[in-house]
């Protein structure tokens, strides 16, 4: 018996939330009374998992997984999960983890936990705490079979540092065939995505057009924050319909998210809301955005976000 | 091509949230359904299929005879049939064996679904369908092309996109950009006048086994007041986000 992680690695390292992932797996393993098992793929720095409490890796080297492909490292997964007698298997929420896990649920007969949030209340029955209705509530679910899979929801358990002197060990499965066929990829480099990162400063119609984006990007600059934007604003072509986040465009469950000229209409809050702090900055002092927020600024956003950027760099310059 | 449309019958997105029965039902009181928005992405790229290409669209909901007004507001968009399979879906696998039933018995080329219904947010039910169909699926798909048999797929990842190819069938997972969002459709008086002469054909359940159930639900908990911070002040919001939020 065991606890399997999938931490997907992107041109051999891993993300942050390979390692939250693998902190969540030991807790559940040690909640379970058992061990975990973390398999990784094309990992070029396995040993750095067990810093999260990797037991054991199972690293699998193999060019022919270079380019994902959902099925098959479904496979890979199901393979490794067998061979260790995996009762719990957890992967994370990016987009790939996303695609794989109700395919390993199907290929193992198991009960899939999505948007999980918390750790199983209780184990026997297992029962996990997830997020529905648009982040408006929770469900906490059963999971009724033997195997179980979840999905963990992004930033939700955070990073526990767990040190353990693991094992590394070479796994090498077969590899099935696959008619679907990845044709090209297409990565923006260089920037901040929103998936991956702890700050997101987005805008929205209150911004009046596309040529006023400079005081997004500088202050997502000074932050290292990655740029987003609310639906009406992609859906005019002022930004890329990839930055559109809310209900219907991206989920944001970012440390820090800061709205500007965004009304905070419930479709936009549902999809940003899981984000730990929320600013705001809006002429209106009755948008409703007001009141999610934790903090707020009743203000023009072409004078307050070019100060707060100054003030900002003054701040990061002091705080070196 | 034979196409299928999955659809879910969901509180429209303003919906107010509450529970009842002890916190162990979604209660639907005052609650107006409407189609996934997921999947009128999903609906109205099978349109374009069957204007521009030929094709017959079947949309198909496992649901109580309370999704039928979703089910025909589906067929007044323009959607040929509609099936009901007659069984609550409570499970996200049970509700994916049940949809497999109807791929099997209707032979569908293209199956098309919405990435996620905004109720329960599964992100399960395409999936899971394909791996016990064996057929190929793209999830998070972003634009779809056909030619003959084969298709093109794009799909969001992290940071990017993905060009697939796949021989039909195929399944996906829809979102927005797979149609433009002033292209999604809305039912006219004569769709409407139309879709009350069109089949719904109500299917027994298999009555698979679900994997999961909901034993309870919560609220988010109340959120204290937002902390107003003067536009003339910006260093204090600074250093609220440094020293209290502790998040800068
Ligand atoms: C089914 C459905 C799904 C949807 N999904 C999403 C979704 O995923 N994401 C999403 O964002 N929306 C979504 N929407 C749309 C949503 O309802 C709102 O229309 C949208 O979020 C509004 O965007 P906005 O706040 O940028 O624009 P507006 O509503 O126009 O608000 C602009 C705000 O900017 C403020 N403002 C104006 N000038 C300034 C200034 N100089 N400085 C500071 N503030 C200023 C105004 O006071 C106002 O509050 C969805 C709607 C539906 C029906």
């Amino acid at each position: 018996m065991s606890v399997l992680v999938f931490a997907e690695t992107s041109e051999g390292k891993f993300k942050k939330s390979n390692f939250e992932a693998t902190s969540y797996g030991k807790k559940v393993a040690e909640q379970l009374g058992t061990n975990i098992v973390v398999l990784t793929i094309n990992s070029s720095e396995p040993t750095q998992l067990y810093k999260y409490g990797a037991e054991k890796v199972l690293n699998v080297l193999n060019d022919n997984l270079k380019t994902f492909n959902a099925k098959v490292y479904a496979d890979v997964i199901k393979q490794a999960a067998e061979k260790e007698s995996a009762q719990v298997i957890i992967v994370d929420s990016s987009a790939n983890g996303l695609y794989l896990a109700p395919i390993v649920a199907v290929d193992l007969n198991a009960g899939y936990a999505s948007n999980v949030v918390a750790l199983p209340s209780s184990v026997s029955p297992f029962t996990i705490k997830r997020k529905t209705f648009s982040n408006k509530a929770f469900n906490n679910t059963q999971i009724t079979t033997e195997i179980k899979v979840i999905g963990l929801a992004k930033n939700s358990y955070g990073l526990h540092e767990n040190e353990v002197s693991g094992t590394l060990e070479e796994f090498s499965p077969s590899l099935i065939e696959s008619t679907l066929i990845s044709q090209s990829v297409e990565q923006t480099t260089g920037k901040v995505t929103i998936a991956d990162a702890d700050i997101v400063v987005s805008g929205g119609r209150g911004l009046k057009g596309p040529e006023n984006w400079g005081i997004i990007e500088d202050l997502a600059a000074v932050l290292g924050a990655a740029t987003a934007c609310s639906k009406p604003v992609s859906d005019l072509g002022w930004r890329p319909h990839s930055e559109h986040v809310g209900q219907t465009g991206k989920p944001v469950a970012a440390n820090l998210y800061i709205a500007i000229g965004i009304s905070g209409a419930i479709q936009h809050l549902a999809g940003v809301n899981s984000s730990k702090v929320k600013v705001v900055i809006n002429t209106d002092p009755e948008a409703p955005f007001f009141k999610a927020a934790d903090y707020g600024i009743v203000g023009d956003a072409f004078e307050v976000v070019p100060k707060l950027i100054e003030k900002l760099k003054e701040f990061k310059a002091n705080n070196a | 091509m034979k196409i299928l449309v999955c659809i879910s019958h969901v509180p429209d997105t303003t919906s107010k949230i509450n529970f009842t029965e002890n916190d162990s039902k979604f209660d639907t009181n005052g609650v107006q359904f409407v189609i996934n928005p997921f999947d009128e992405f999903a609906l109205t790229r099978a349109m374009w299929f069957k204007e521009k290409q030929g094709a017959t669209v079947t949309v198909v909901n496992v649901g109580t005879i309370t999704s039928e007004p979703t089910l025909r507001k589906a067929l007044a968009i323009g959607a040929d049939n509609a099936i009901r399979v007659n069984t609550e879906a409570t499970d996200g696998f049970a509700v994916a064996k049940e949809l497999a039933e109807v791929v099997k018995n209707g032979g569908y080329d293209l199956i098309l679904a919405g990435r996620e219904s905004i109720d329960y947010n599964g992100e399960m039910v395409p999936g899971m369908l394909a791996t016990i169909l064996d057929y190929n699926f793209v999830n998070a798909c972003i634009q779809l092309d056909i030619d003959g048999d084969k298709a093109t797929v794009s799909r969001e990842i992290d940071g990017g996109k993905e060009v697939l190819t796949s021989n039909l069938p195929l399944i996906i997972a829809g979102q927005k950009g797979l149609v433009e969002e002033k292209d999604l459709r809305i039912p006219n008086m004569r769709g409407i006048m139309m879709a009350r002469k069109k089949p719904l054909t109500v299917v027994e359940p298999i009555n698979s086994t679900p994997a999961t159930s909901i034993v309870s639900f919560e609220k988010q908990a109340a959120k204290s007041a937002c902390k107003i911070v003067d536009a003339d002040n910006v260093e204090e919001l600074i250093s609220l986000l440094h020293n209290e939020a502790k998040v800068i």
